[in-house]
């Protein structure tokens, strides 16, 4: 739609990328037609992210943006709107504790209170060491039939209790 | 929409009545164009479907639910019920969405009176809230100088966003965030920069976005609207001038499809700002002595018109190529009349050798309409975006249809679309360069080169550049070649005329000269240059040039809202040895006041009733919109009064129609469209010297946009001028 779109003047190089988020950028530009990079996006902002241990920075965007020939504010836009995201700096390892409704039925808001207490950190907040991070909210995982549950760094755990929690969290380095 | 899928229709019907609509357009399209109404926020007929705010639902036969009118295709057969139960519980239900969160702020909103949410809000919301908790508060961005936010008040229709992306062509608004933390944001720490982006004020449909300097100023209910033409560039932009108690409050675009849709570029919705600057002047002025003595009309008139007979035999007449079409008559007329042919509004124009193959009037040698067809384009030394905004936008929607847009110019100058070929070439090199193109032309068509350009072209070397700006434009369909300004403005104008012509000539494209100011082409027909009597006639004995009256002092000069000093250093003093200088001017600046010794305060292009003729050959007459300034009147009566003095014949017109129709008949022109060609056989003479050329910024073009604070603060206005 707006291919185009020069990225803005002034815009950083692309240097910042590794060469492996590139060759993952690559891969996944290879995936659609020509012209079509944008929607390579989403993926090409995930490489991103972990190369940078859990989180983007206004550098990593711009330097997607220019590699994938977009204007900055539409990567931007797709950073901003994906809970998967983070843009701001966090903990290396994510926690998403599902608290949608079978969760919550299942004890989800205790399993909340009983990761703060032992993190001693708030949702949407990271340990002091950079260890983990409690996100805020996320939408429900499709994963009710295991209530409650969570994922930790795009792996799910199911059937959770306080116990269960304590040794996942513990396991996380 | 194609030519073979117009005569595609399906049978529709709305509320009960049959309808022929096209084939794959959107309901709401249907709807309009049968005249009924569907609320709407996100929806605008000029951008790509967003369908994100759901006003527009509406009732369709067999479907489950409500379905979004704008992105919804028409079908055979289809049943549409636009005020049906269901259509309107719909349409209630996301108006009491889209007001929980915006604020009962109207009554200190700009907005407010045409905001088309408390419009509809009107019709169809509750009459109270359901919604009791806390209302979100986002913050505001600066989007600069020209457009002023409040953005807790945007409904998230994401016109301004798709507006950036889609028109103006660079994308510099986007919705970050999301859920109840979603907000229309710009590029983080730059401002909105398009010379278009003002266009966002119109298109927000609540008070998010409103008019800096017209915030809080007027009630949208208090103005008259009165019908203006933009007086900054020839493409002849439509305007209403919003006046409240005789003060031009604000400008916004009138839809004309023709010309501007219904868009207009920044320069013409701030520039107004200019009419009520501090320097304006508000008396008949008369130097006395050394001194400036505010005197009446009777004085200041007689004064002028002694002087001016006194030095009758010396006299230049410098006008502005933005005054009315009456003005420049009626200037014309003064200084035939006075025995003289020196006057000349072609002030920044660099050559005048070949002026007497001039055409009947410098044009675009096409309609402004049909740019959007153009298959290929060849811009030859100009910085479109500035120069005329409008046309650059007409140039980005046929390259993003697939037009070949080729360029030379002295740098390479941002365009927000595919360019066929950028040739860089420095002023020096242009002539050559041409020449090059000429050859690869000739060779790409198989046509013969003209033979006043043959040496030229034997001459010529033609690198792998000039065939590919050739080849782009042999082939095809409709194709252009334009001059710009930074063409007119070069020391060898003749020979990229000739060249540009020639060029046109072989590829059998069209070819047009885009001239400087919104009266360039009526300046010709008004007899306001040296070598052209009022009709365009041939003036037996030219007079001298701008560039020729300001090399060399004369006697005495009559200035009609030029600022001259503001195109050349020295030209202050050249006009400072004249012994008697009269300025019909709006405004009084220490230079001005440093060499006239008249001033004669005149309305601005908003103050006047007058003809802007467009570079399409069209005729476009306005009425005065605001109350002039102080003691000022339209030039035309002052000019009228001063012919009178001089006991001229045939200076008693009452109102300035009666101006317009007496040269309208000495014009054996249409009044609608023309494009007289231009033929002449310049060759190329010579090696070039040493050229410079000088790229004016947008809001230095004239004496109203110098004045306008806000375009001044831009990006733009704080950008110096560059010589290439």
């Amino acid at each position: 739609m707006s291919n185009d779109n020069p990225p803005a003047a002034g815009a950083g190089g692309t240097q910042i990328l590794s060469q492996h988020t590139r060759r993952e950028i690559d891969h996944w530009v290879a995936k659609f037609p020509p012209g079509r990079q944008r929607s390579a996006c989403i993926a090409a902002l995930r490489a991103a992210q972990e190369q940078n241990e859990g989180h983007l920075t206004k550098a990593l965007m711009d330097a997607v943006a220019v590699y994938l020939a977009l204007p900055p504010i539409q990567v931007y836009e797709v950073a901003g709107f994906y809970s998967m995201f983070e843009t701001h700096p966090c903990g290396r390892h994510h926690v998403s504790i599902c608290t949608n409704i079978s969760c919550m039925l299942n004890g989800a808001d205790e399993l909340v209170a009983h990761a703060e207490r032992k993190l001693g950190i708030k949702l949407d907040e990271s340990t002091p060491d950079g260890r983990v991070f409690l996100k805020e909210e996320h939408e429900c995982l499709a994963a009710c039939t295991g209530a409650p549950m969570m994922m930790v760094d795009h792996v799910f755990h199911e059937h959770l209790t306080p116990e269960k929690l304590d040794q996942i969290l513990d396991e996380l380095k | 929409m194609a030519q073979d899928m117009a005569e595609e229709f399906v049978n529709i019907e709305i509320n009960g009545k049959p309808v022929k609509a096209r084939k794959g357009e959107m309901i709401i399209r249907a709807t309009d164009a049968n005249g009924e109404y569907i609320p709407r926020f996100c929806y605008h007929e000029k951008l790509a479907v967003a369908a994100n705010c759901r006003m527009c639902l509406v009732e369709v036969e067999k479907a489950p639910k409500p379905l979004p009118a704008c992105a919804t295709p028409v079908m055979e057969g289809m049943k549409v019920f636009t005020r049906s139960p269901k259509a309107i519980a719909a349409q209630r239900a996301v108006m009491e969405f889209l007001l929980i969160n915006h604020p009962l702020d109207c009554p200190i909103c700009d907005q407010g009176g045409e905001c088309e949410l408390q419009d509809l809000a009107l019709g169809f919301g509750r009459d109270y809230s359901r919604f009791h908790e806390r209302k979100r508060s986002v913050p505001d961005e600066d989007l600069g100088p020209l457009i002023a936010t409040d953005m807790t008040r945007c409904i998230h229709c994401t016109r301004c966003i798709r507006f950036t992306e889609e028109v103006a062509g660079i994308q510099e608004l986007g919705m970050v965030g999301r859920g109840e933390r979603m907000k229309v944001r710009r590029y983080i720490e730059s401002t909105v920069d398009h010379e278009l982006s003002g266009n966002v004020i119109d298109l927000c449909p609540v008070g998010a976005l409103v008019s800096k300097p017209y915030r809080f100023s007027a009630r949208a209910w208090e103005m008259s609207a009165v019908p203006l033409v933009s007086p900054h560039d020839g493409a002849g932009s439509n305007l209403f001038g919003h006046v409240l108690r005789g003060r031009l409050m604000r400008v916004v675009p009138r839809q004309n499809e023709a010309i501007n849709e219904i868009w207009i570029s920044d320069r013409d919705r701030f520039s107004y700002e200019g009419i009520y600057s501090p320097d304006r002047l508000h008396h008949p002025m008369v130097r006395e002595g050394g001194q400036w003595v505010a005197t009446d009309w009777e004085t200041a008139l007689a004064r002028a018109a002694e002087g001016l007979r006194a030095r009758a035999a010396s006299l230049g007449v410098l006008a502005s190529a933005s005054s009315t079409l009456e003005e420049l008559y009626l200037a014309g007329r003064i200084a035939r009349g006075l025995g003289g042919a020196n006057i000349d509004c072609r002030l920044r124009q660099g050559d005048f050798r070949d002026q007497a193959a001039d055409p009947l009037f410098p044009n675009l040698g096409m309609r402004i309409a049909d740019i959007d067809s153009l298959e290929a384009l060849l811009l030859i030394g100009s910085n479109l975006r500035r120069e005329v905004p409008i046309l650059a936008h007409r140039v980005r929607k046929a390259a993003r249809a697939g037009a070949k847009v080729a360029l030379v110019n002295p740098a390479i100058f941002p365009y927000y679309f595919p360019v066929a070929e950028y040739l860089e070439s420095a002023p020096a090199r242009q002539v050559a360069d041409l020449a090059a193109i000429l050859a690869a032309a000739a060779q790409a068509t198989g046509r013969p080169v003209p033979a006043h350009l043959a040496q030229a072209v034997q001459g010529a070397t033609v690198g792998p550049q000039h065939r590919a700006v050739a080849s782009a434009l042999a082939h095809g369909g409709k194709r252009a070649v334009w001059l710009g300004a930074l063409a007119q403005r070069h020391p060898r104008f003749a020979e990229l005329r000739s060249l540009g012509a020639a060029i046109a000539q072989v590829t059998g494209a069209s070819f047009g000269l885009l001239a400087e100011g919104a009266n360039a082409a009526g300046a010709y027909l008004a007899g306001a240059v040296p070598h052209r009597e009022a009709g365009g006639r041939p003036a037996a004995s030219p007079g001298l040039t701008a560039g020729e009256m300001l090399s060399r002092a004369l006697q005495s000069y009559l200035l009609l809202g030029t600022e001259p000093w503001c195109e050349a250093a020295d030209v202050a003093g050249t006009l400072a040895q004249a012994q008697f200088v009269v300025a019909v001017t709006p405004f009084a600046s220490d230079t001005l006041r440093q060499v006239a010794h008249v001033l004669l305060p005149a309305g601005t292009f908003a103050e006047t009733s007058g003809t802007y003729v467009n570079l399409e050959g069209l005729w476009q007459s306005q009425t005065g919109a605001a109350t002039p300034v102080g003691e000022a009147r339209p030039a035309w009566k002052i000019l009228r009064v001063l012919g009178n003095l001089l006991d001229l014949p045939g200076f008693e017109y009452v109102a300035s129609d009666a101006i317009r129709e007496e040269l309208a008949a000495l014009c054996a022109v249409s009044t609608a469209y023309s494009a007289p060609a231009y033929a002449g056989a310049h060759p190329v003479a010579g090696n070039a010297a040493a050229a410079a050329v000088v790229d004016v910024p947008m809001y230095q073009i004239d004496a109203l946009v110098r004045r306008a604070p806000s375009l001044q603060k831009t990006r733009e206005g704080r950008t110096p001028a560059v010589t290439y």
